[in-house]
């Protein structure tokens, strides 16, 4: 199969990123703009609505209301009578639940560890995160630790061939563990960068499959005890407060450093990273927006706290 | 399971709804922000909790608090009902075509698990409906997708049509030719994954349709998706008009707020579930269970009902005692057994506790109950008191006693652990306090 030319549309890095981004943006900014107008000083009615806007992103319910309080009280105090000032505020707000603005480099060497749920796109990441690497000059391996889905391997080893990055492999249904750990002997051998480590997709609740990514990161920690280890979880931006379990989860079991949050450009406005980031400080890395292989952009929280209001 | 803890969060709001007689306006807005909080924290769409929670209220002021019940307990009821009216009250199931050849096409947002799904299904409709499926292979888009397809394919002993990454309609039309000629009388279409605003493919959808009119066109929807379910089976809807809606990964612990949303705006039934990776983890959907596992409570309203009519208090206070002190033993389950026998069916009882939906009822039928006290009462008191005796020579003897075999002897040891399990829970922080209210026999 050739499918180089097949991803679906495929677009320019900045149009995918600004049509990405301004559906979310339109979807939010036309409620507060509603809203807005609607209001002229602002009540408790409309610090409610504005509740309703941000809940309706999937900020989850105890962080929109952070948000709106935290809003309110600077509001009172500063005696703001102008809503439009508002959004301003909202969205250093959010940055703020973000966890402000931090510039983030991967260390070099590395291993990254992609994790999450069934289907959140945690292969796609990999190959895109290893086709960014490769073109920053670094030296990429990818592991296809996933050996339960059926033909996981072969789409990563595609991903793989798009990156022009070699992908280390087993026969399906093999330990994911030992893909692992050929993978750091390789990884070592050549004396390469960066080694991406894609792993089978897994509910939180599901202890035994939990454990068995616990197991992964032991390995890592042995054979590359030097080498830096991030650990990525992938969080579809339509999933709902679920992906607040998700984020609890598999930061005990495995140890997340970051989340990828994939799939932003759909409709969905992502809102759970806010509430992942603020209640666990977790922060999110990098977003996903789109099927293609440069549809990858290292998170921006100012311009994310845009999209959304 | 899914759906946990809406319940919980439902009935601690509710319980702020105090005294007897009318329910106070007061009262009535304090518990429906809870509602809404808890509608909200499940995922179910910001606007269907908006109707739901004015719906509830109307009614819940305009109601006559029927002697038998607290205000509290009749707002869960008005919930309850509700909340079924929502969902639907029975199970949709599959049509299938008048024509010999029935086609059904999965369509979905990226990683909603069309794939497992289109697999599962045909090993279902194969061993249950004795159909002849074929699997096509129309998602030409993402890498490996069609391997993907065949592997499962064959892990359900069900051929794969697949051409490449051809232009999806024509491989679609392909398949239907072949399963004419071959006697294939179910063609299962996985198509690709799609944003429901991406144009181009959505035409590609409506292309499939026109040329080889599906019999039903499913929704697969992941259950953890969050507020843009509405939009995306909206839109879905509007485009290619679809039957029915299949929810996966029920067995993560998301609440589901999704199933309602999704029923509430297109007003399509939820027909089947995924409930795990294997590719027998499928299961009808059952919107009045479902209903009721949304709440998490159950029929808590009968129960409180039978339990009333059916139990003394010392009774009550005594299995609670037990319960505390985790000494449930055999000896204990077969009292309860006389309880239970006399308020109604265990698989009924099961499905009226909270928490209770994590045995599936239909594991328990009534003859099994029968079994199970036989066995019981071949065993020796001490055996009773402490199963962790019973080796093979002693399971061989009670199974003889009691005219069942080894086997079904240690089935029942399974499941009263499985029970015990669950009491366990009850027996944890706010069960117990839960079961005092509730004077409940288990
Ligand atoms: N629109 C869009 N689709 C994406 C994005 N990232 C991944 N996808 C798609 O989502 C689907 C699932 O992606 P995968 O990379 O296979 O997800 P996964 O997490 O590896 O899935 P499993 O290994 O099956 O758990 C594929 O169809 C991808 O093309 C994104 O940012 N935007
Ligand atoms: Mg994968």
């Amino acid at each position: 199969m050739s499918e180089e030319n097949l991803t679906p549309k495929k677009k320019g890095f900045f149009a995918h990123i600004r049509e990405g981004l301004s559906r979310t943006r339109e979807a939010l900014s036309s409620k507060v703009e509603n809203l807005i107008s609607y209001y002229k000083e602002m009540d408790d009615d409309f610090f409610e609505d504005l509740l309703d806007v941000l809940v309706s992103s999937d900020l989850g319910m105890k962080t929109a209301e952070d948000i709106v309080n935290r809003v309110r009280t600077q509001v009172r105090k500063e005696k703001v009578g102008d809503p439009q000032k508002v959004r301003q505020y909202m969205r250093d707000a959010i940055v703020e639940a973000l966890g402000g603005i931090q510039d983030y480099e991967l260390p070099r060497p590395a291993i990254i560890t992609m994790v999450g749920v069934n289907g959140t796109g945690k292969t796609t990441t990999a190959g895109k995160l290893a086709a960014k690497y490769k073109a920053e000059g670094r030296q990429v391996i990818l592991a296809a630790a996933d050996t339960f889905r059926a033909a996981a391997a072969e789409q990563l080893t595609v991903w793989a061939e798009r990156a022009g990055a070699p992908v280390i492999r087993h026969q399906e249904g093999s330990d994911p563990a030992a893909v692992v750990f050929d993978a750091l002997a390789s990884f070592k051998a050549r004396g390469a960068d960066l080694l991406i480590a894609d792993t089978a997709g897994r509910l939180h609740n599901k202890k035994n499959l939990m454990n068995e990514l616990e197991k992964i990161g032991r390995v890592i920690s042995r054979e590359a005890p030097d080498v830096s280890q991030e650990v990525f979880l992938v969080v579809d931006a339509t999933t709902g407060q679920n992906a607040l379990n998700q984020a609890r989860v598999f930061s005990e079991v495995a140890h997340v450093t970051g989340i990828v949050l994939t799939k932003l450009d759909s409709t969905a406005k992502g809102g759970i990273a806010i509430a992942i980031a603020s209640e666990l400080g977790v922060p999110v890395r990098f977003v996903g927006l789109g099927e293609g292989i440069e549809d990858l952009m290292p998170f921006d929280p100012v311009g994310f706290a845009q999209g959304i209001l | 399971m899914a759906f946990e803890g809406l319940g919980e969060k439902l009935q601690g709001a509710l319980k702020k709804i105090t005294g007897r007689g009318k329910i106070g306006e007061a009262d009535l807005k304090a518990a429906m922000r809870e509602v809404r909080l808890a509608l909200l924290e499940a995922d179910v769409n910001f606007m269907v909790v908006k109707d739901f929670v004015k719906k509830v209220s109307d009614r819940a002021l305009g109601a006559e608090v029927q002697a038998s019940l607290t205000p509290g307990q009749q707002v869960i009821k008005i919930v309850n009902e509700e909340l079924t009216a929502l969902m639907g009250s029975s199970h949709a199931r599959l049509t299938f075509s008048s024509k010999p050849i029935t086609v059904y096409m999965l369509c979905g947002l990226q990683g909603a698990g069309k794939t497992t799904m289109a697999a599962k299904l045909a090993a279902l409709l194969k061993k249950q409906q004795s159909k002849r499926p074929l699997l096509v292979a129309c998602d030409i888009y993402r890498p490996a997708a069609i391997k993907q397809l065949q592997v499962v394919g064959e892990q359900v002993g069900v051929p794969v049509y697949e051409h490449g990454t051809q232009d999806p309609v024509l491989t679609a039309q392909e398949a239907y030719a072949l399963a004419q000629r071959n006697g294939y009388d179910v063609v299962i279409l996985d198509t690709a994954g799609r944003l429901q605003i991406d144009e181009e493919l959505m035409a590609e959808l409506e292309r499939i349709k026109a040329s080889v009119p599906p019999q039903e066109i499913l929704l697969v929807v992941d259950a953890m998706i969050g507020q843009e379910s509405v939009n995306v089976a909206k839109s879905f809807n509007d485009s290619l008009g679809i039957d029915g809606v299949i929810l996966t990964k029920l067995d993560s612990d998301t609440r589901g707020g999704a199933a309602l949303s999704i029923k509430a705006i297109t007003g399509k039934p939820i027909k089947y579930a995924g409930t795990g990776e294997k590719l027998t983890d499928i299961e009808a959907f059952h919107p009045e269970r479902m209903a009721s596992r949304i709440l998490g409570m159950g029929d808590m309203l009968t129960l409180i009902e039978r339990a009333q009519q059916n139990f003394d208090e010392k009774q009550a206070q005594e299995m609670e005692e037990k319960l505390r002190k985790q000494s449930f033993t055999l000896e204990d389950f077969l009292d309860q057994f006389e309880q239970i026998k006399k308020m109604g069916s265990m698989a009924e009882m099961l499905a009226m506790i909270p928490g209770g939906n994590k045995i599936n009822p239909e594991d328990i039928d009534e003859k099994e109950m029968a079994r199970m006290e036989a066995i019981i009462r071949s065993m020796t008191p001490k055996e009773r008191r402490n199963p962790d005796i019973l080796a093979a020579s002693r399971k061989r003897r009670i199974a003889k006693g009691s005219g069942t075999s080894v086997q079904q002897v240690n089935q029942l040891l399974k499941q009263y652990d499985m029970i015990k399990q669950l009491m366990k829970q009850f027996g944890g922080k706010g069960g117990r306090r839960r079961l005092r209210g509730l004077k409940l026999p288990l």
